[in-house]
């Protein structure tokens, strides 16, 4: 547990408290919070490096998460000590890795909520899950003329599959709107659902403009009217962790590396008797029940998606981040992280020149901004010479973009070892960019 | 690493980057190209006029972009109007290596004075990720006069 009980003096420069009065934000000086965020900056070696001679500001965790020392020493344990392939040998070592293998699966579970470990399936990443469901589920359950929806605020894994699905059996997608502030429309989402929605495909938290949705809400309305519901929770999980029993959703989708674990691993987490109705998405070895050359019968879900060896250290791996964010407890890091995007966001309201997009009601540590006059790649590449690290471009969510009239945007978003002094140094270097550009 | 920055963002980028030079679409172009850079989203298209003898009567662009490409494209444009197809091909070979950091074994005299002023650009060669930010009008450019209608500098 490193919920250290620590009082802010100790934790921040001096400078900081002074500043956090005069804005009047949800910090006071006499506030005692329980996180410590110098003692979890020590487990994460990444966090030492020096990019071009300054102390690394990692500001890019949306797209991809440090890793703590945790995760990689048990990562490295395994390999060096446990490892061979699973669910085959009936050696030691083989019984070794396989119990290691499946007991990630139930530190998943507990995780998630989950009924049984059975309801979750490994994948390569969040894209795998959401193609697995669009192929497996979508061409069993689905028909042309179904609809699908999607929001607005979708990354390209959400929508391509989808589109993929479209052309192949001829359903339709329906696209939720948003407002300029990025709050997603409830009322007009409503509207959209009829008897022809099949399926409701949306993201827990926007990659782009850090809206929260409100998927509980979202999978009530699906449900009056029989459709189903995926959530892309690769975002959103980070931030708020999910129940999945109490959000009823038939699908839930997130990936590894975001949440401080390796990359190459990601989960779908399904509803059992849904699952066991799906076919197979990849043949091979493993999701087998009896082989012949005239006729193959599978086994039951999780094993009838994981075809083939699976990540085997990277789901050891992800299970030690699971461990250790639960350890520090996701809501200490919630609450961290809000405080921090309070910070940030009235920080970077100071720079003359710079918007953010994405000012909904109920918002993750994410912060897309433009400055005037410089394009975000610009400002990626000068910031990096001051060790700064965020996001430049569509991040992979195009339509968007489009929405906005953006092409581009900067994109700091937070994890859950960033301090004030990352702000700062954030703010420092875009002061730079802006000296730069005149 | 700074030295590097102030060496990228020259005043002569920054002018270009703000105030581009053939930026509008011209009426009587013979041939146009996209050209997208899809890691940060910019995306031009290029016009060119090729006369008689391939000659380039001119050249314009539009579009949205970093002040790399946007530079890029402007100096090109001006760069290239007057030259023979041929010429510009041969040029864009000249520049790429230049961006790229490789070296240029020989340069034509004829080619002396834009490269001159090329090699403002040349500061990408510290930044790799970069070079397709440079070379993006070029690239398109090439597309246009040679038939294609589209090029991605992935």
């Amino acid at each position: 547990m490193r919920t250290i009980k620590v009082s802010l003096e100790t934790q921040f420069p001096n400078g900081w408290i002074g500043r956090m009065t005069a804005l009047n934000t949800v910090l006071k000086s006499d506030t005692e919070i329980d996180y410590n965020v110098g003692a979890i900056r020590a487990d994460f070696p990444a966090l030492d490096l020096k990019i071009n001679g300054h102390p690394l500001a990692f500001l890019d965790s949306g797209a991809s998460a440090q890793k703590p020392v945790q995760v990689l020493d048990r990562m490295d344990h395994a390999y060096r000590s446990e490892y061979a392939n699973v669910h085959r040998g009936a050696y030691t070592l083989s019984q070794l890795a396989t119990d290691n293998y499946e007991n990630a699966r139930m530190t998943v579970a507990n995780f998630m909520n989950a009924k049984t470990p059975d309801e979750v399936i490994f994948t390569r990443n969040v894209t795998a899950a959401i193609n697995l469901v669009a192929y497996s589920y979508g061409r069993t359950f689905l028909r042309a003329g179904d609809e699908i929806i999607i929001s607005h605020m979708e990354h390209h894994a959400n929508i391509v599959p989808w589109q993929l699905l479209r052309d192949a059996i001829g359903v339709e997608i329906k696209i939720a709107p948003i407002d300029d502030h990025g709050n997603f429309l409830m009322d007009k989402f409503e509207k959209l659902l009829c008897p022809k929605t099949k399926l409701v495909a949306v993201t827990h938290v926007s990659n782009v403009l850090g809206t929260i949705l409100p998927i509980k809400e979202i999978v009530r309305q699906a449900h009056n009217i029989g459709a189903h519901v995926l959530i892309d929770g690769c975002q959103g999980i980070v931030h708020e962790g999910v129940d999945v029993q109490d959000l009823d959703a038939e699908f839930y989708a997130f990936t590894g590396h975001k949440l401080y674990g390796p990359s190459g691993i990601g989960v779908l987490w399904g509803k059992l008797d849904l699952l066991n109705k799906m076919p197979p998405y990849e043949g091979g070895g493993d999701m087998i029940e009896n082989v012949t050359f005239e006729k193959t019968t599978y086994r039951e879900a999780p094993a009838r998606f994981e075809a083939g060896t699976p990540p085997i250290i990277e789901a050891v791996g992800l299970a030690a981040a699971i461990d250790y964010v639960t350890g520090v407890g996701l809501e200490n890091i919630a609450n961290h992280e809000t405080q921090l995007l309070t910070y940030a966001t009235n920080h970077l309201a100071e720079i003359d020149g710079l918007r953010i997009i994405g000012q909904a009601d109920n918002k993750a540590p994410i912060i897309s901004f433009e400055l005037d006059g410089v394009h975000a790649h610009d400002i990626g590449t000068i910031i990096d010479s001051k060790g700064v690290a965020v996001r430049a471009g569509h991040h992979c969510a195009q339509p968007l973009m489009d929405r906005y009239g953006l092409v581009a945007t900067a994109r700091a978003s937070l994890g859950m070892y960033n301090n004030t002094d990352d702000i700062d140094q954030l703010v420092d270097a875009l002061n730079y960019v802006k000296d730069i550009f005149g | 690493m700074e030295d590097d920055i102030r060496e990228l963002y020259q005043e002569v980028i920054l002018d270009h980057g703000k105030n581009p030079r053939n930026f509008r679409h011209p009426e009587d172009a013979t041939c146009e190209a996209n050209g997208n850079n899809p890691l940060c989203g910019d995306k031009l298209t290029v016009f060119v006029k090729v006369g008689v003898d391939q000659n380039i009567e001119d050249a314009a662009f539009e579009g949205r972009g970093c002040a790399i490409s946007v530079a890029s494209a402007s100096m090109m444009t001006d760069i290239v109007t007057g030259k023979k197809v041929a010429e510009v091909d041969a040029l864009f070979e000249i520049f790429h290596k230049m961006c790229k950091g490789e070296e240029v074994v020989e340069t034509p005299e004829k080619f002396e004075d834009d490269l001159d002023k090329l090699v403002v650009l040349s500061g990408v060669k510290q930044f790799p990720m970069r070079v397709k930010c440079a070379t993006l009008a070029w690239h398109t450019i090439n597309a246009a006069v040679h038939g294609e209608k589209a090029v991605s500098s992935e």
